[in-house]
């Protein structure tokens, strides 16, 4: 049962990366990723809240009464969830415009209280920072890759990250003939690649 | 008992600590986050109604009492004059308030061009008149001191397709900062005379 620290953060990587193991979190999933941008925005805000209210939940875990402890848990998680929103409304505007209303979708997101309640509530501090940094970044990278598939196939670009002043990533991947798939870009489209990637996943773990 | 009671405590002392915590920090953003909305949505909106002005009217801006609110103007000088306010003001659209800048000549009294800012309406349909240029260029020349309604409703004004809440928020909206600027206008007289 006891597993080392190491162990505990790497399980979010690849055995139980959230979206294709556990096909948890969907909504975001589906919803943001137009653009690899946006899907590593989305992947940090829900990290940052993941690790804040798992180390929250495992201070608090002796002190929560077990028979409140989701309200417990969700008190915890929508305070970091505004906390993320104020923050990146004040330092990262444009993002938060993109992102919209799934920030506060972050309060219902399953992993995060997946990870609360399975979690961070049986185990010490430093396991929890862990085990949400873990998660958080498997999250992260799995919404990165699957909006760079989209917005690479959907609108022939890849951007990492805008600044007000520039965008860093590539515009024109495939040159300037290429015929976007518009229709990858769009709901329809979320569905079709997230279905792929899973039958990857699947067709690699099961050797 | 006892549980029942640390129960209470418990939730009772984390919601309060969660209140008190967001609610410093939402004090500790609140002035950088008005930079950011004025750099990125309104300054934008304002730059595209007021086409041609000669100033920088996000610098050039002032705050006036309305009974307990407190109002931002923007001014917008042109040919050298400083004729024109811009105002925000609120409607109720189909997803929460929707903000609607717009622009006056003094002069006149008309409205030079209005522009949506902070909404969320559904894309596609309401979030339309925030990117439908031709919405929005149908209050241009229109006095402010009318009441603004949706054709439908006896109005002048061709709703959006598909989102008639959304353009009755917008037009609610207009006529709201109507309304402001009729009661404030002698304050925005003098006020406009600073900027000369």
């Amino acid at each position: 049962m006891a597993k080392t620290l190491t162990q505990e953060f790497t399980k979010g990587l690849w055995e139980e990366i959230a979206p294709f193991r556990l096909v948890l979190g969907l909504c975001p999933v589906l919803g943001v990723t137009t653009t690899m941008e946006n899907g590593i925005g989305m992947g940090l805000a829900t990290t940052f809240v993941l690790v804040f209210s798992n180390i929250l939940v495992a201070s608090l875990r002796n002190i929560i009464p077990a028979k409140v402890r989701i309200a417990c848990f969700i008190i915890i998680i929508a305070t970091f969830v505004v906390v993320t929103e104020l923050l990146m409304q004040a330092f990262a505007y444009p993002l938060f415009l993109k992102l919209g209303v799934f920030i506060p979708l972050i309060v219902v997101n399953c992993i995060v209280l997946g990870r609360a309640e399975a979690f961070a509530s049986k185990n010490s501090i430093a396991l929890s920072v862990a085990d949400g940094l873990g998660i958080g970044i498997g999250f992260t990278l799995s919404l990165a890759a699957l909006g760079s598939l989209r917005e690479l196939f959907g609108a022939n670009n890849l951007t990492i990250w805008t600044t007000p002043t520039s965008v860093i990533g590539v515009q024109e991947v495939f040159g300037a003939n290429f015929e976007p798939f518009t229709f990858m870009v769009q709901a329809p489209g979320a569905f079709v690649c997230l279905g792929l990637m899973l039958c990857v996943m699947n067709l690699v773990g099961s050797k | 008992m006892r549980e029942m009671i640390i129960m209470v405590v418990v939730l009772t002392v984390l919601s309060t600590i969660s209140g008190g915590l967001l609610s410093g920090l939402k004090n500790a953003t609140a002035s950088k986050i008005e930079v950011q909305q004025l750099k990125f949505v309104k300054g934008p909106a304002i730059k595209t109604i007021l086409e041609g002005v000669s100033n920088d009217p996000i610098a050039d801006r002032f705050a006036l009492k309305d009974g307990e609110m407190e109002r931002k103007f923007f001014v917008g000088k042109f040919d050298g004059k400083a004729n024109t306010v811009v105002l925000e003001s609120f409607g109720k659209g189909y997803g929460g308030d929707i903000g609607l800048m717009v622009a006056v000549n003094m002069e006149n009294d008309q409205i030079i061009g209005v522009g949506v800012t902070t909404h969320s309406e559904t894309p596609g349909l309401g979030a339309t008149a925030k990117d439908d240029p031709g919405f929005a260029a149908q209050f241009k020349g229109m006095p402010i001191k009318e009441t603004f309604k949706v054709t439908n409703d006896g109005g002048k004004v061709n709703a959006l397709s598909g989102a008639t809440i959304t353009s009755r928020a917008v037009c609610s909206a207009a006529s709201d900062a109507g309304m402001i600027y009729k009661k404030l206008k002698p304050q925005l007289v003098e006020k406009l005379k600073e900027f000369k």
